[in-house]
């Protein structure tokens, strides 16, 4: 099995998504699974071959630096599950 | 009068031009359906008043001779095109009660066009699925059924509502999005037309993100015809979409002359697979057949690395989507979990992550975020990256011989809602469509027939880059061939 239950607790921290004790070796299971099957990909040679990193040849477009938008303190924060006095807030944060 | 709810966009059209009835007639009919149609679960969210108030709107326009492509047309729009004021949650209770302060480009140009609003669409969520069990609606219910089986099947996924809503006549035509199949499958599981257009043809701008190098959206029409006219009011160039391609769009209607002389139609032979129902090889055969009455001619073709292409694709989406999905995170939008006393910022955002998402899109998170940790990327991320370059070249090749390609868009037909419970099986529902968004080109998924148990089956037409007219056309020329008139008997 190519992932084990401590690799699990690992990236489960690293992605910041809280997973219960019991829920841990059915996830190794499942990931495990799910990466022996794309270990197919190691039978192609791919010596020599270019990552692909946009499926259409294009150049980023540019555009005057100017500010085309703004000013909408309210909407931004009408979604957010708390805001007070014009900021998100948020637990306290302490390093 | 006939049935409004059953006419095709071009036929409403002419008609709504012709007087023969107005927009708001025609909203009524369609608000009177979806409001029918609860058993189905297409429908997460309904906008009648919103209908009501664009159809005024369209009349108005009618009557001023001034009415623009989709003028009075009724629409299902997908949960994640993010509609302002209107909620939009892409199926995900992590972004519950989301209202946009904004409006999409994709539905922005949709309005533009004079189309009206009956409501959002159940998904997968985030579209993460190929059956709409994911969703945080719960099921969408296939309006198809089995000869003699009241069984429930899936609608496809994971555009399920959208797919559900136009076959069992809530709106004239819906929108979707195609990551890895999520408009063609559901198309070829409802007897419906799905169009997943060249990435980059229209914008993503306010369209919910899974994976970015690979999300499109498209239309689900009645017609081929329908779909021409609905992919030129949904595509544009966008100032807000740095992809969005800089290439004017074209008159796609114009382009549907059905004339398939000279044309070279290929046959890929690694699409027969293993597990291919003899009804979807049967189909296959005939839509090449039909092809060449027509005066195209039939070429087989090799891709040789077609079967790397789902394997690459499950490392590719999950992690574009661990990154794209690290923005809910309980601050700006959606949902917050309940925090204990001491817990801190971390306890937050990972209780708030544990409680929003599902499981399918945990998983792919953490497989995403895996595969790009220290140490693995160059075995997974780089080699699929390098694969994805392969598949791209195997089509590039293969379109210096033929114009289009031709093959099923699944190897059956709609199955069972709870059906398939491994994901690798799941995964399957992709293996012909993933292998048009890892080269990034268009492809369209036409009716062609009945299997055995009445159900309808999928032929996908692929076609060049940028190159949608011509896609269009043969699409147009096979669906006048394969003539597929069948309906879902009313049961709900």
């Amino acid at each position: 099995m190519s992932v084990d239950a401590a690799t699990v607790r690992k990236v489960a921290k690293l992605a910041r998504i809280a997973v219960e004790e019991d829920e841990i070796e059915p996830l190794a299971n499942e990931i495990s699974g799910i990466l022996d099957w794309v270990e197919q990909l190691q039978e192609v040679d791919v010596s020599g071959v270019e990552p692909m990193t946009s499926a259409v040849p294009m150049r980023l477009k540019r555009r005057e630096d100017v500010v085309t938008d703004g000013d909408r303190r309210d909407d931004i924060l009408a979604n957010a599950p708390d805001s007070r006095e014009g900021f998100f807030a948020v637990p306290k944060v302490v390093e | 009068m006939t049935d409004l709810t059953s006419l095709s966009i071009a036929d409403a059209r002419s008609k709504l031009r012709a007087k023969e009835f107005s927009a708001t007639e025609l909203a009524d009919a369609f608000i009177g359906a979806v409001e029918g149609g609860d058993a189905l679960n297409a429908y997460c969210e309904k906008t009648p008043d919103l209908a009501r108030e664009q159809a005024r709107t369209a009349d108005a326009r009618l009557a001023a001779g001034d009415a623009p492509s989709l003028c009075g047309i009724p629409l299902g729009i997908k949960d994640l095109f993010c509609t302002k004021g209107v909620r939009s949650q892409s199926g995900s209770n992590i972004l519950e009660g989301f209202k946009p302060p904004y409006e999409s480009t994709v539905t922005t140009n949709l309005w533009d066009a004079g189309a009206v609003m009956l409501g959002k669409l159940s998904m997968d969520e985030f579209a993460m699925g190929s059956s709409n069990e994911t969703s945080c609606y719960g099921n969408v219910i296939n309006p198809w059924r089995r000869k003699g089986d009241d069984s429930a099947l899936t609608p496809g996924g994971s555009s399920g509502g959208s797919s559900a809503a136009l076959a069992a006549s809530m709106a004239m035509a819906t929108t979707g999005t195609d990551t890895g199949g999520s408009i063609r499958q559901p198309a070829a599981f409802t007897g419906t037309v799905g169009l997943k257009p060249t990435w980059g043809r229209v914008s993503r701008w306010g369209i919910i993100a899974f994976a970015s190098s690979l999300d499109q959206a498209g239309p689900f029409t009645r017609t081929v015809r329908d779909s021409a006219i609905m992919l030129e009011a949904m595509a544009s160039v966008d100032d807000k979409d740095s992809t969005s391609a800089d290439i004017p769009v074209p008159d796609y209607e114009a382009a549907l002359t059905g004339d398939m002389k000279g044309k070279r139609i290929g046959i890929p032979k690694e699409y027969s697979v293993d597990g291919m129902t003899a009804e979807a090889t049967a189909l296959w055969e005939k839509g090449a057949d039909h092809l060449r009455a027509q005066g195209a001619e039939i070429v087989e073709i090799s891709l040789p690395h077609t079967k790397y292409a789902l394997p690459a694709y499950y490392i590719l989406a999950p992690a574009e989507a661990s990154s794209n999905l690290a923005r809910y995170d309980g601050v700006r939008y959606g949902h917050r979990a309940k925090l204990s006393q001491g817990d801190g910022i971390d306890d937050m955002y990972a209780k708030t992550r544990a409680e929003g998402f599902g499981h399918e899109v945990k998983r792919r998170i953490m497989i995403g975020t895996y595969v790009l940790s220290a140490g693995y990327y160059d075995a997974y991320y780089i080699r699929a990256q390098k694969l994805r370059t392969l598949i791209k070249r195997d089509f590039d090749e293969a379109f210096e011989q033929v114009d289009a390609i031709l093959t099923p868009t699944t190897p059956s037909p709609a199955f069972g809602l709870g059906e398939k419970s491994d994901p690798l099986d799941m995964y399957m529902q992709d293996i012909f469509t993933v292998t048009v968004n890892m080269a990034g080109l268009p492809g369209i998924s036409v009716p062609a027939g009945l299997s055995p148990d009445g159900l309808p089956m999928g032929l996908q037409l692929i076609g060049k880059a940028f190159d949608e007219a011509n896609l269009l056309n043969t699409a147009y020329a096979l669906e006048d061939a394969l003539e597929f008139m069948a309906k879902p008997e009313k049961w709900w």
